[in-house]
């Protein structure tokens, strides 16, 4: 058996703000604003969320729905753009929290919102290695933000925050990766300097040239070195900056509606940056069932694209899903908040002896 | 001094880890070195054991002035919990309205940042919970 997904768990913090009101503080018309982007509501972290807390509520329950001694786990990979230190690792927080720590390696990555599928493709790796060289039987990627936007910025509006975990190995899969690449140039589309607390974007230019040329290389390229096309699959996602691009590029590689709404979540949570496309993954991954065909391209402004051929195994029958929230669960039962709340949660206010 | 203290708390506070006497079967938090039923004959059959972070609101209590830290959370709920394997807990209820919070109903654990240092230092996390849906 090839090696893949072992088991996969979702968190999405439950505070949500709207469009309308975003754009009600800025004079701007935000019911359109979010027509326009496709974005219904986004998650907002609690004051007492961060990067660290979403990705270890994400790995527990991905350990809540295997029978994996954490012990067993010898790698963990956090994509984040957002870890809440410059230096000192989000992943010996995780390790600690599921009980891997202390014979296991660990590191946090940061390329923009692929970070996460970067962890993906360094665990498949380590597990693949020969056993007497790299004893690693399974390692967890996780993909998680708590993504900010400029007050007033389009970003606000999709800038989100969630997580998702993957235990991969070679044993008990659920859906073998029989395919990885990547595809990645110089592109600087979107980028956060050193110290600054709210990222820049080359606004159009994060379109054609960034996003929509990376993701269908990417796509295509595996899709070339598969021999497929793309009814082959029953599902596909790919990265969601906002509800509005994944549609368009689906369409352009010859994707129906069908295929991709099952891994479509923007337009109900926002973009949660590492975590997008995972999301869209473990939507699929709530509802496919053995032999489903899956291609996952996740995207990184600066620019790179992950692109994945899952094939879902039988043993996604007596998975367990139900030990832990779906997608559709974890994303529902959002407490509304306004801008003002919001503001304080994200800190935008400056306080008292700041 | 402060990140030591924290650091050697960290097994109770991130996996609301305690002790369980083989000797009475109980179940205690926080860590313990001597069974406080047992007492002596409970020395060397004591182990760790991790709470499930399942249980019930016993007792809870708002707080409109809370600690300076906590200024962005007010009014947030500090509740008295009973575990479900035994022994009682106060912990931080969240993710909700100060008024869905009612004795008797059960939480669940979750993991959150608990103070940091000031902007430079050090983040403490650990336990907290939540109304179980």
């Amino acid at each position: 058996m090839r090696s893949g997904i072992v088991s996969y768990g979702v968190y999405i913090p439950r505070y949500r703000i709207y469009p309308a009101e975003i754009g009600r503080v800025w004079g701007q018309d935000g019911e359109a604003m979010g027509k326009a982007l496709g974005v219904e509501a986004k998650s907002v972290p609690a004051p007492d969320e961060d990067a660290a807390t979403i990705s270890v509520m994400a790995a527990r329950r991905a350990l809540a729905r295997s029978s994996i001694d954490p012990k067993d786990i010898g790698a963990i990979f956090v994509g984040s753009e957002s870890h809440p230190y410059a230096v000192k690792p989000t992943a010996t927080i995780v390790s600690a929290a599921i009980g891997a720590t202390p014979v296991m390696t660990g590191a946090d990555l940061e390329f923009a919102c692929k970070a996460g599928t970067a962890g993906f493709q360094s665990c498949l790796g380590l597990v693949n290695s020969d056993d007497e060289q790299i004893p690693i039987r399974y390692a967890l990627a996780i993909g998680a933000d708590t993504s900010q936007g400029a007050p007033g910025n389009a970003l606000e509006y999709s800038a989100s925050a969630g997580g998702v975990a993957l235990i991969v190995g070679k044993e008990k899969v659920i859906a073998e990766v029989c395919l990885t690449m990547s595809y990645t140039t110089d592109t600087p589309d979107f980028w956060r300097r050193e110290g600054m607390m709210y990222p820049s974007h080359a606004e159009r230019f994060t379109g054609v040239p960034a996003y929509f040329k990376h993701v269908e290389m990417g796509a295509r390229q595996i899709m070339d070195g598969m021999g497929t096309k793309a009814s082959d699959y029953d599902y596909a996602v790919f990265h969601q900056p906002n509800g509005k691009f994944p549609l368009k590029i689906s369409k352009s590689l010859g994707f129906e509606k069908e295929q991709i709404m099952a891994g479509l979540w923007t337009p109900k949570i926002g973009n949660t940056y590492s975590a997008s496309m995972m999301m869209g993954l473990a939507g699929i991954l709530d509802l496919a069932k053995s032999g489903d065909k899956i291609l996952a391209v996740s995207y990184g402004s600066g620019a790179g694209s992950d692109g994945f051929h899952l094939e879902v195994t039988d043993l996604i029958s007596e998975y367990p899903r139900s030990k832990a929230p779906l997608v559709s669960e974890a994303a529902a039962n959002g407490i509304e908040i306004d801008y003002a709340t919001y503001s304080k949660f994200r800190k935008k206010l400056k306080m008292e002896g700041e | 001094m402060a990140v030591a203290r924290h650091w050697r708390n960290q097994d109770q506070r991130y996996n609301l880890a305690g002790t369980h006497c083989k000797v009475c079967g109980g179940h205690f938090f926080p860590k313990t070195s001597m069974c406080p039923t047992c007492h002596r004959r409970s020395m060397g059959k004591l182990e760790r054991f991790q709470f499930s972070g399942n249980g019930t609101i016993s007792s809870y209590t708002i707080i409109h002035d809370g600690m300076p830290q906590y200024s962005s959370q007010v009014p947030y709920v500090i509740a008295y919990i009973d575990l479900e394997e035994g022994d009682h807990i106060i912990g931080q209820i969240v993710d909700c309205e100060p008024s869905e919070v009612e004795i008797g109903k059960g939480v669940e654990m979750v993991f959150r940042k608990l103070s940091e240092e000031g902007r430079s230092g050090t983040i403490q996390y650990g336990f907290k919970f939540r109304l179980t849906m």
